[in-house]
């Protein structure tokens, strides 16, 4: 995979994760030109398109489009199944997680995904094993700092 | 969990209008909250403009700004806070000029979240700030030597995503020492892999291979299925430089594959995905067996093949859930295995059912896999097996061309049918891609042009059709019609006179339509003006209607066009004498004459001279109907290539495997009459600002002559390569020039068969002044005979002109070095030498042998001895394009695989014969080579692979 990029349907950059090295400039010409095409396109379009010579692997969760480019030699569909496990381990990490999780705990985002992705790569398929290390990071965290871990946070952005 | 419904974010919380301006701040995050950061980017969501932003986010670098500066040292957590703001502002889009120091700080933090946002700073931005990356990789080795896991793994996801130059010369001998170790934890060997990974991607010389290489494979064996996948990936990327170093990687793969698809959909515990086992791993296995051919060993070849059927037939099975993440799975192993068997090309029966299997998706519900059904059975169509088999779907095809809603899906239709495009049913795909055209998406309209314009110069039976087809083009898609279709219709009819009076006729008729497009006009003109003649017998149209028709249309066009018109007008001149006055009045008007634009009103100028002062003989000479175009390659086709990316070639394979298109190009040759029949890849040269009319008739000059004779390099710029690069340039190619300097050009024109080979070579003296003496010896070693057959007649050469000398040899047994020519005579009284190694070397007697790839890997592994083995690594010298390396390897052998290209072929000498085998593998990242070479002599083998590795 040479990149994902996560953004909301009014086209605002909520993650980026590049694994090729590219300039800033590029970076974010790539992503303003991305998210066009993608935003452009109808709900029950085909989830891939040919993109330069890149394949373009996305799909849409309530109001966040997830969005990877991967390589011509790459499988589409399992690129498919790469975005729902990482949804799939935001929202148990987060319990039902929204677009708002993922703007205010933008870090939290990014070491969830380094923990499944690494350099583009699928390092570990199992949410256990994933959730365990993350956990872990915050169990060592919980040392240092005593937290005031709100379960009706959740409730919360329910309710709303 | 959402194991039954999903993820919940399915509820559409944030998707409420207004939802992005309303202030919500969560009360506090999970883990570790920062209060201030939540504050501040709630902040930066309520600003209702991009300028109050930005004044926000100013304010908000000034107070961090004076926090790192002022004389209060900051502890951990507001250090933290800061670096997390900053991080923030920057992937907001702004810039971000200073924290770095701060960040790096942070690595050094023994808190672990400290820590972790120091390394999640650097990893995003130490692109703009290195003169850091000393302080970075300090604090990096001690995370790596910290023995707590945890550590360990930031410090390796740190190297993986910034993956520079500088942290792989600091890292890269460290990590597989920790991907390999005993005691490293499984979670570090994980990150360690990919890791390493991504470091050589960015820079392969710095990851040495070593007896790590062989413990690497054998993680393939790890229980932790982790372990593997990540291993998997690793070793893929590696192997394709190194096939041979991880080899054993082979039978590994194929056990771990059957141990997981013949699991039960339980049995994989956390590693099971909605009832499919390990579908990221299998896909993973997969795609790394397609780094290598078939496995030899029987057995391990049998598990495979079993593995394969089973794949194909769980696919016939009942869903084991209806969620679509549980048939995207399982259709990602589906997929993977069809293009495992498509790589392997040897197993009819299974590509027989890979494609059956396809056909049923081509009628899914689903529309991701319509669309990759139709890609993959793209690649089906090249393969001789499954070709028929392909060709049977046509219908359905053509059905989702026009049924498609959506305009990717299509596209991969209009691929697919170019692909299994043949003769039996060009008519058909060709009709329909013209139908589609008129409705299809502006976005893929030019490239289903040069589909249409492709297929039909490639299927024509006749050519009659094959202009229907282009000016068919011209009127539904004018505007998509480049100047490399319509200049290869006129190179095409300039080419063959048959098919002349047919297009003349043709082109006058759609003239007649009252809108036509420009580009039909530029045909229509530049075809009656060559060959309007041949219908001016019917008074319909008689010159002057000719005329009139074009000249109506005149007035509508474009400069260019114009130009070409009045091109058409002068050679109507000589044509149609009749026409003269009419055509001289025209020309004469003010508004040729004085026509603003200076090409036009030099046309006009100049043609109207012309038909005043020269005679109808001259005339006749200067306007002479264009002489034949030389073969050369596609412009069109290369036009589709670039448009469509590199990896196109395989659908847009003009030599397919299947044995009877060869006779393609064949049938369009037999009509006698013609002077030279165009491959389907030739180019117009110079009509791209519609040529004068005068072009030097061939036989003007015999210094000329070598322009016709040597299309290619002679438009090169004169005095170009070196002798030695001019002689490796023919170890790939029999004609062209030799050698050229001021004063002379040598030619060459070749052939070979068997043992042997018949040689033109020619002499042209570029100056103006006789050459004395002139005297061209061959000097030959002894095991290659040249006769002389005729040398240059009289010793000198007059200036401007030519003279052919012609060379009969034979290949009396293998041989290393090449004869020398030398060349002596005098220029002006001063005597002149040069000595050429001639173009002769040991692969021209290469005769390709057809071989099935099986038999080629059995005889590859026959030649085994270390002796009959050369091999070479090298960086590539040119592109990596597919075909043109497919159409080098073909040059001496058969072609096959396009990951490594493999060719087999026996030299023929009088003594004996050498049989070759020759297998080529290009690192497209890494733009290198590597070649080798088994022939069943020592030398020969050596010599080969010296001579070849120049030319890729």
């Amino acid at each position: 995979m040479q990149f994902m990029l996560l953004f909301s349907r009014q086209g605002k950059l909520r993650l980026q994760k590049w694994y090729v090295p590219l300039s800033d400039k590029e970076k974010k010409k790539i992503t303003r030109e991305l998210v066009q095409t993608v935003l452009a396109r109808k709900p029950k379009m085909c989830s891939f398109l040919e993109w330069r010579d890149l394949k373009i692997v996305y799909k849409r969760y309530a109001s966040l489009y997830f969005c990877c480019a991967i390589e011509d030699q790459d499988n589409e569909l399992i690129t498919l199944e790469i975005i729902h496990r990482y949804v799939e381990l935001l929202d148990k990490y987060f319990g039902s997680v929204c677009e708002l999780d993922i703007i205010f705990n933008f870090e939290k985002a990014y070491f969830i995904l380094d923990e499944f992705l690494l350099g583009g790569e699928v390092q570990e398929t199992s949410k256990k094993n994933v959730l365990k290390a993350i956990e872990q990071a915050d169990l060592l965290q919980e040392k240092t700092e005593t937290m005031y871990h709100s379960k009706s946070f959740i409730g919360f952005k329910k309710a709303y | 969990a959402p194991v039954s419904g999903g993820p919940r974010c399915s509820v559409p919380c944030p998707a409420r209008p207004g939802a992005d301006t309303t202030a919500i701040m969560p009360a506090v995050s999970k883990g570790d909250g920062m209060r201030g950061l939540a504050v501040f980017i709630s902040d930066i969501r309520n600003c209702k403009s991009k300028e109050a932003e930005i004044k926000r986010i100013n304010k908000e670098l000034a107070n961090i700004r004076s926090k790192f500066k002022g004389d209060k040292a900051l502890d951990g957590y507001s250090k933290k806070k800061y670096v997390c703001k900053l991080l923030f502002i920057f992937l907001l889009g702004h810039d971000i000029d200073f924290g770095h120091m701060e960040a790096v700080n942070l690595l050094s933090s023994n808190k672990y979240t400290e820590k972790q946002i120091g390394y999640l700073f650097i990893s995003v931005l130490v692109n703009s700030n290195s003169e850091l990356i000393r302080l970075i990789n300090n604090a990096i080795k001690n995370d790596l030597a910290s023995r707590n896991p945890t550590f360990m793994c930031l410090a390796l996801h740190c190297i993986a995503n910034v993956g520079s130059r500088e942290m792989g010369e600091a890292f890269a001998a460290d990590i597989p020492r920790i991907l390999v170790a005993g005691d490293s934890m499984d979670s570090v060997k994980q990150s360690a892999a990919l890791c390493l990974l991504r470091l050589y991607k960015a820079s392969p010389d710095l990851v040495p291979m070593g007896e790590w290489t062989a413990r690497v494979v054998h993680l393939l064996n790890d229980q932790h299925m982790g372990v593997v996948t990540a291993a998997v990936s690793l070793i893929t990327c590696l192997c394709k430089k190194n096939p041979d170093d991880f080899k054993t990687c082979v039978s590994l793969a194929v056990s771990r594959l059957s141990r997981i698809v013949s699991s039960a959909s339980t049995d994989l515990q956390d590693y099971t995905y909605y009832f499919v086992p390990a579908p990221w791993l299998s896909v993973k296995l997969l795609r790394l067996l397609q780094c290598y051919p078939p496995p030899e060993d029987a057995a391990v070849k049998g598990r495979l093949v079993e593995c394969l059927e089973t794949v194909l037939n769980k696919a016939q099975e009942p869903p084991k859930s209806k969620k679509v993440q549980h048939s995207n799975a399982k259709n990602a192993i589906l997929f993977e295995t069809i293009s495992l068997i498509i790589h392997y090309d040897s197993e009819p029966n299974l590509l027989v059912r890979a494609c059956n299997q396809l056909g049923q998706f081509l009628q899914h519900r689903e529309t991701n896999l319509r669309y990759l059904a139709l890609e993959s059975m793209c690649t089906l169509a090249s393969s001789e097996f499954s070709h028929e088999a392909v060709k049977t779907h046509i219908d359905t095809v053509i059905n989702a061309l026009k049924t498609e809603r959506d305009v990717s899906v299509r596209q991969r239709a209009a691929d697919l049918l170019y692909a299994m495009c043949d003769r039996s049913n060009a008519k058909q795909i060709v009709s329909e891609m013209l139908r589609y055209l008129e409705t299809a998406d502006y976005a893929i309209r030019e490239e289903i042009v040069l589909k249409v314009a492709i297929l039909a110069e490639k299927y024509a039976v006749d050519y009659s059709w094959y202009v229907d087809t282009i000016l068919n083009l011209i009127r539904i898609a004018g505007d998509y019609v480049s100047e490399e279709v319509w200049y290869r219709v006129l190179q095409i009819v300039t080419n063959r006179d048959d098919v002349q009076g047919y297009a003349a006729k043709t082109v006058f008729e759609a003239l007649q339509a009252p809108a036509c497009h420009e580009n039909m006009v530029k045909v229509g003109g530049y075809i009656l003006g060559e060959f309007g003649n041949l219908i001016a017998g019917d008074p319909r149209s008689s010159p002057p209607v000719q005329f009139s028709l074009l000249h109506s249309k005149f007035h509508l066009c474009s400069v260019a066009t114009r130009a070409l018109l009045l091109s058409t007008y002068i050679k109507f001149i000589n044509l149609f004498p009749e026409t003269k006055a009419t055509i001289q009045g025209v020309l004469r008007a003010g508004s040729q004459l004085r026509n603003a634009d200076v090409e036009l009103q030099q046309r006009a100028v100049e043609y109207l001279t012309l038909s005043s002062v020269a005679s109808t003989d001259v005339l006749a000479t200067v306007l002479e109907e264009m002489p034949p175009f030389p073969e050369r390659e596609s412009s069109i086709l290369a036009k589709l290539k670039r448009k469509k990316g590199p990896g196109a070639g395989s659908a847009l394979d003009d030599g397919r495997r299947d044995p009877s298109s060869n006779d393609i190009n064949g049938g369009m040759e037999p009509t006698p009459s013609t002077v030279s029949t165009p491959s389907p890849s030739a180019d117009l040269l110079g009509l791209r600002a519609a040529p004068p009319p005068a072009a030097p008739p061939a036989s003007a000059g015999a210094g000329n002559l070598l322009v016709d004779v040597f299309d290619g390099p002679a438009a090169q710029p004169s005095l170009g390569p070196t002798p030695e690069e001019a002689f490796l340039r023919f170890v790939c190619k029999n004609n062209g020039v030799l050698f050229e300097n001021q004063l002379l050009q040598i030619g060459v024109k070749s052939e070979f068969r068997q043992n042997l080979g018949r040689m033109y070579l020619f002499y042209g003296n570029k100056t103006s002044v006789q050459f004395q003496n002139f005297s061209p010896t061959v000097v030959h070693p002894g095991d290659l005979q040249t006769h002389i057959l005729s040398g240059p007649a009289q010793p000198p050469v007059d200036g401007g002109a030519q003279v052919q000398q012609v060379l009969n040899i034979e290949c009396l047994r293998d041989f290393l070095t090449p004869p020398l020519l030398s060349v002596r005579f005098r220029y002006g009284g001063a005597p002149q030498a040069l000595t050429l190694k001639l173009p002769v070397t040991i692969n021209k007697f290469f005769q390709p042998t057809e071989m099935a790839a099986q038999d080629f890997f059995q005889r590859w592994k026959q030649l085994s001895l270390p002796q009959q083995e050369a091999q070479k690594i090298f960086k590539a010298n040119h592109p990596m394009d597919a075909e043109v390396t497919k159409a080098k390897v073909r040059d001496r052998g058969r072609v096959c695989r396009p990951m490594n290209f493999v060719g087999a072929g026996i030299i023929q000498t009088k003594a004996l014969q050498v049989g070759c085998l020759l297998r080529l593998e290009p690192n497209a990242q890494a733009q290198m080579y590597r070649l080798t070479l088994r022939t069943s002599k020592e030398p020969v083998s050596r010599h080969l692979c010296e001579l070849l590795a120049q030319q890729f």
